[in-house]
């Protein structure tokens, strides 16, 4: 297995604040906007987020996760059942801006069945979508984010793999992984 | 992620602790849906589950059907009166038709034991066993574990009394088998006359006083008397049942501690259960029947991943 770093944390620190300053230039003061990260890899990205524009603004803005696994198309379709997680959102979408969060945006699969899943939480005003990483030419589904970190040119055998600090890794960084071939 | 040891849920016996695990965990899930503005979700969109019922039943097919509808599968629903069963047609051959018809999953409710484990034998769908006569009821049993999970966070450790007809009761042997793969102990707990002769051999502890099975217990799951699988007479007459086995709020306010008390319903109040023990503080028995929903969508939906 190969891995080349494609993002380091000094780079995804810049990223991040790049990105929560263009989202201050369309949500203002965020007052009728909410933050729902996808389970289970964009719940971090949107804690990032959080964290970040209450740094910047001093304001909490409300932020939930949402699980899309009943939602998603190709249950009884693959080898191995996706493990549910905890959907927790305490607030009601009716009205507001919602910013979905992932950290890859691949084939838009996950994107449509969490549009599916939001859905269930009330009518948003309207919906956008923030992804670290895009991973150019490989949508199945006509998906397209408002905020993206990096654009990646990647093959269908490699996996982008976002790393957050924590008991297992020293830093925050994105990596661009390789499997072997056997 | 881990899946379901087995294609069919026919009895608790046949399952794994962490079979049972695995479903209280994508249990908990579907509980979180049902509790939301929109109580649905696509995931068995492209299914088509038939409910046969060979026996009569209320709360266990409404609580499948409403299981089935919440996870958006087709659902058709068979039941033997008025079908026909009546003109001698066969189980297998009911059932063949029914799949013929392109059925993917039968929820079965049959009075003869073993009913659902034959059919296993002979057809592809995935079954899951709603009953079969005095044998098991592997749905009610995980209910009960998950809502004694939910009260007191854990089954393991816990001691829980099984109280009434033991012998002709479906829930309780379904009980015996899911709480002790999960860690409690168990008692049962009835006149002498309605505990199977070889009940110790499951393991179980055995109790005559109801007073002294309460005051040793945790969780009390008391069982209906089932007055229409009595051919003969087990006890004397029901005052004479209540007097010895009826529990009530009385009963229950002497303890020297808090018991849960459950009941698979539909309860007899004033013969197993008084009116003000079934409505106090002590009972969960809507904990129950709500959570049976959420247990049966879980069970469904693990099941239709193993096609």
């Amino acid at each position: 297995m190969q891995k080349r770093l494609i993002v380091n944390h000094q780079l995804l620190e810049i990223m991040v604040m790049r990105l929560c300053h263009q989202l201050i230039e369309n949500h203002g003061d965020f007052s009728d906007s909410v933050i729902i990260g996808l389970q289970p890899r964009g719940r971090q990205v949107a804690q990032r987020i959080q964290s970040t524009l209450q740094a910047i603004l001093g304001t909490t803005v409300p932020t939930g996760y949402l699980d899309t696994t009943f939602h998603r198309d190709d249950f009884r379709r693959r080898e191995t059942p996706v493990a549910a997680n905890a959907t927790h959102i305490d607030f009601l979408i009716e009205d507001k801006k919602v910013i979905l969060v992932d950290d890859v945006l691949y084939t838009g699969r996950s994107v449509r069945a969490a549009m599916d899943a939001m859905i269930s939480f009330g009518r948003p005003a309207n919906v956008e979508l923030l992804v670290l990483i895009d991973r150019l030419y490989s949508r199945h589904l006509p998906v397209e984010p408002t905020y993206v970190g990096r654009r990646v040119n990647s093959l269908q055998s490699q996996r982008v793999l976002v790393e957050w600090q924590g008991p297992e890794t020293q830093q925050d960084n994105i990596w661009l992984v390789t499997k072997n071939e056997e | 992620m881990q899946e379901l040891s087995v294609r069919h849920l026919l009895g608790i016996k046949d399952i794994t602790a962490n079979d049972i695990q695995l479903i209280f965990e994508t249990a908990d899930n579907f509980k979180d849906v049902l509790n939301r503005p929109i109580k649905k979700v696509p995931s068995l969109r492209d299914i088509t589950i038939a409910n046969v019922f060979f026996e009569n039943s209320t709360r266990t097919r409404l609580s499948f059907e409403l299981a089935e509808k919440r996870l958006s599968a087709d659902v058709i629903n068979f039941s033997s009166s008025g079908s026909s069963v009546k003109k001698g047609e066969t189980l297998l051959d009911t059932v063949n038709n029914i799949l013929a018809m392109k059925v993917d999953m039968i929820v079965m409710r049959h009075s003869s034991p073993g009913a659902p484990h034959f059919l296993s034998r002979h057809i592809d769908a995935n079954i899951v066993n709603a009953g079969d006569g005095t044998h098991e009821h592997p749905t009610q049993a995980l209910l009960d574990s998950f809502s004694i999970r939910e009260k007191l966070g854990d089954v393991a450790g816990k001691k829980v009394v099984i109280i009434g007809d033991i012998l002709h009761s479906r829930v309780a042997l379904s009980n015996i088998f899911a709480l002790q793969k999960l860690g409690a102990e168990v008692m049962v707990c009835g006149p002498v006359t309605l505990l199977p002769k070889y009940i110790k051999e499951l393991g179980v502890k055995v109790e005559l006083d109801v007073r002294k099975a309460l005051e040793w217990c945790d969780v009390a799951n008391v069982l209906r008397i089932q007055l229409e699988r009595q051919q003969m007479k087990y006890f004397p007459s029901l005052r004479e049942y209540t007097l010895y086995y009826g529990i009530d709020k009385k009963m229950l306010d002497s303890l020297d501690k808090e018991i849960v008390l459950m009941h698979p319903g539909p309860i007899n109040r004033g013969v197993e259960l008084s009116s003000d023990a079934a409505d106090s503080h002590h009972s969960i028995i809507l904990n129950q029947v709500e959570n049976g929903v959420a247990i049966r969508m879980a069970v469904l939906y693990l099941l239709a991943s193993k096609q």
